[in-house]
């Protein structure tokens, strides 16, 4: 997995070597880090939606790492958006980030990443208690909706691709709330019905 | 005789009786960063990213074509670098044929550049229609190397080879109701193929005010590097208006309309506070989503300031004097 993951990183680095990322290469670069953060982000949260639909399990075990790569990816992102195309001018940075709605949502979906990228460790979830933790982690959820929103704004007319992200993580949120509510009504019979044989 | 083999290099019997186990991860390791490596190089080059394109080689004159020789050359000219080839043909626009930059340069070869006539119609005395090859007869080839401003914040600096528009205005004697004028590019999705998505709205209009087409500066180019444009760059003939956007050159022109209104205009029309009639380049007006103020020129690491009118104010500022260039961006 991890291995796998390094691969268009790779990828990409040997074709920035070879010049061989075209004629606006700074723009190559960070269009295709965005696009590979973004994939990482919907993978990491089609997880839960693969165990509720499919009963995969094997998803859940490799979403930390999905989560992780994630959060280094956008991270790559940023600093190719700061470093190579602002060349460090905090001014025009910090310009970008008040008066472009697309590059501040973006920048807080990165800042969010930052808690949970720190809290992914076992040892959190423990020191954090399990309830505490998930809901921390639920941010991913507003991440992924900022995420897409970013590249939807972006786009400048053609935005079938941005939709079909969309689309993606609607339908893992749809799968979500229904199996919540199952749950819920679960429980609730079987409430009722130990409250009948009580009774 | 053989030596036996040291105890070292003997394989332990648990290494032995796990074998099979460690083949089998191997290969379970081997197929999974196969796959998820590939899956995610193929998703994250898609669409927005570029894979690299071969440049075409340079066209070659049509057969049958008017004589394609320069009769002009140096009257216009920038001191800085020339953009090459390869990323003036492989690094564009054109949106019917691909949103990508790369996939114009793939498609172009589709544009059928002969036969091809030019419609003039509107507010001129007769209506003409006019061979491509009877145009470079009339007004030869003259070489202009002017700095191209994409909208996108990214520029080049390019050796376009055509003729003066307003010698062509002039030849068409228009009205004094004449006040704009729209060009018109080709619709046909067999050379088009993108114009069968929705994604503007076809065919592609732009348009000028009658002294901003008249003026010496606004150029019909027919190539480029001393060959025919390829098809990526708008072949056979484009507007090239060198102090707008490049948005503002249409390409593969098979009509130019003299009107009295002002005309609507595609990206206009698409998105209204984002792309102006005017799109002049102006450094002072952000386009909402990215500040207009630098550009990345095409070969460069380091961003530039962009210029006013693209550098071209001593000869155009007249144009807009007593406008509001906000209001009117």
């Amino acid at each position: 997995m991890i291995a796998g993951s390094l691969v268009p990183f790779a990828s990409l680095a040997h074709r920035a070597l070879a010049h061989r990322l075209g004629a606006n290469p700074v723009a190559t670069a960070l269009n295709q880090l965005g696009l590979l953060a973004l994939v990482f982000l919907i993978a990491s949260l089609s997880c839960t939606p693969l165990k509720i639909a499919l009963g995969w399990t094997w998803p859940v075990r490799v979403r930390r790492t999905l989560g992780l790569f994630c959060f280094f990816t956008a991270l790559c992102h940023f600093l190719v958006y700061f470093c190579l195309d602002q060349a460090f001018s905090l001014a025009a940075f910090l310009a970008d980030v008040e008066k472009r709605p697309f590059i501040s949502l973006g920048f807080t979906a990165l800042l969010l990443l930052v808690p949970l990228a720190l809290t992914s460790t076992k040892r959190s979830v423990t020191r954090l208690g399990f309830r505490a933790w998930q809901r921390l982690h639920q941010l991913a959820y507003l991440v992924g909706v900022l995420a897409v929103v970013h590249f939807y704004l972006r786009v400048k007319a053609d935005h079938t691709e941005p939709l079909l992200y969309a689309a993606i993580l609607g339908f893992g949120f749809g799968l979500r709330i229904v199996a919540a509510w199952q749950a819920a009504q679960n429980t609730r019979r079987r409430a009722l019905a130990r409250a009948g044989r009580s009774g | 005789m053989a030596e036996p083999p040291k105890p070292s290099e003997i394989t332990t019997a648990e290494h032995y009786a796990r074998r099979r186990e460690f083949i089998r991860s191997g290969a379970l390791f081997l197929a999974t960063s196969a796959a998820v490596g590939a899956g995610l190089t193929e998703l994250s080059e898609l669409g927005s990213a570029d894979p690299p394109v071969k440049p075409p080689p340079m066209p070659k004159p049509a057969p049958g074509a008017a004589p394609w020789e320069i009769s002009r050359r140096g009257r216009y000219t920038v001191p800085e670098q020339r953009t090459s080839y390869e990323d003036v043909t492989t690094y564009n626009n054109y949106y019917e044929l691909g949103t990508s930059k790369s996939e114009p340069a793939r498609l172009g070869f589709r544009i059928k550049t002969r036969p091809w006539t030019l419609q003039v119609t509107g507010e001129l005395e007769t209506p003409l229609t006019l061979d491509i090859d009877t145009l470079i007869r009339w007004f030869g080839l003259e070489e202009r190397v002017y700095r191209m401003r994409c909208v996108e914040a990214w520029s080049m600096v390019i050796p376009w080879l055509g003729f003066p528009l307003a010698d062509l205005i002039a030849r068409c004697k228009p009205t004094s109701r004449a006040k704009y004028v729209a060009f018109t590019t080709l619709l046909d999705p067999e050379q088009l193929p993108n114009q069968e998505s929705r994604v503007l709205s076809w065919p592609y209009v732009e348009g000028l005010r009658i002294d901003e087409a008249a003026h010496p500066l606004t150029f019909m180019a027919l190539g480029l590097y001393g060959s025919p444009l390829p098809g990526q760059n708008g072949a056979p003939l484009r507007l090239v208006v060198p102090w707008k956007y490049g948005f503002k050159g249409g390409k593969s022109l098979v009509q130019m309309r003299f009107v009295e209104n002002e005309p609507e205009t595609t990206w206009n029309r698409a998105a209204p506070d984002e792309y102006g009639f005017y799109a002049n380049v102006n450094p002072l007006v952000d386009h909402p989503r990215w500040s207009q103020a630098s550009e990345r020129r095409i070969g460069e690491l380091a961003r530039r300031k962009t210029l006013p009118f693209n550098g071209y104010q001593d000869e155009v500022a007249s144009l807009y004097q007593g406008m509001d260039l906000r209001r009117f961006f």
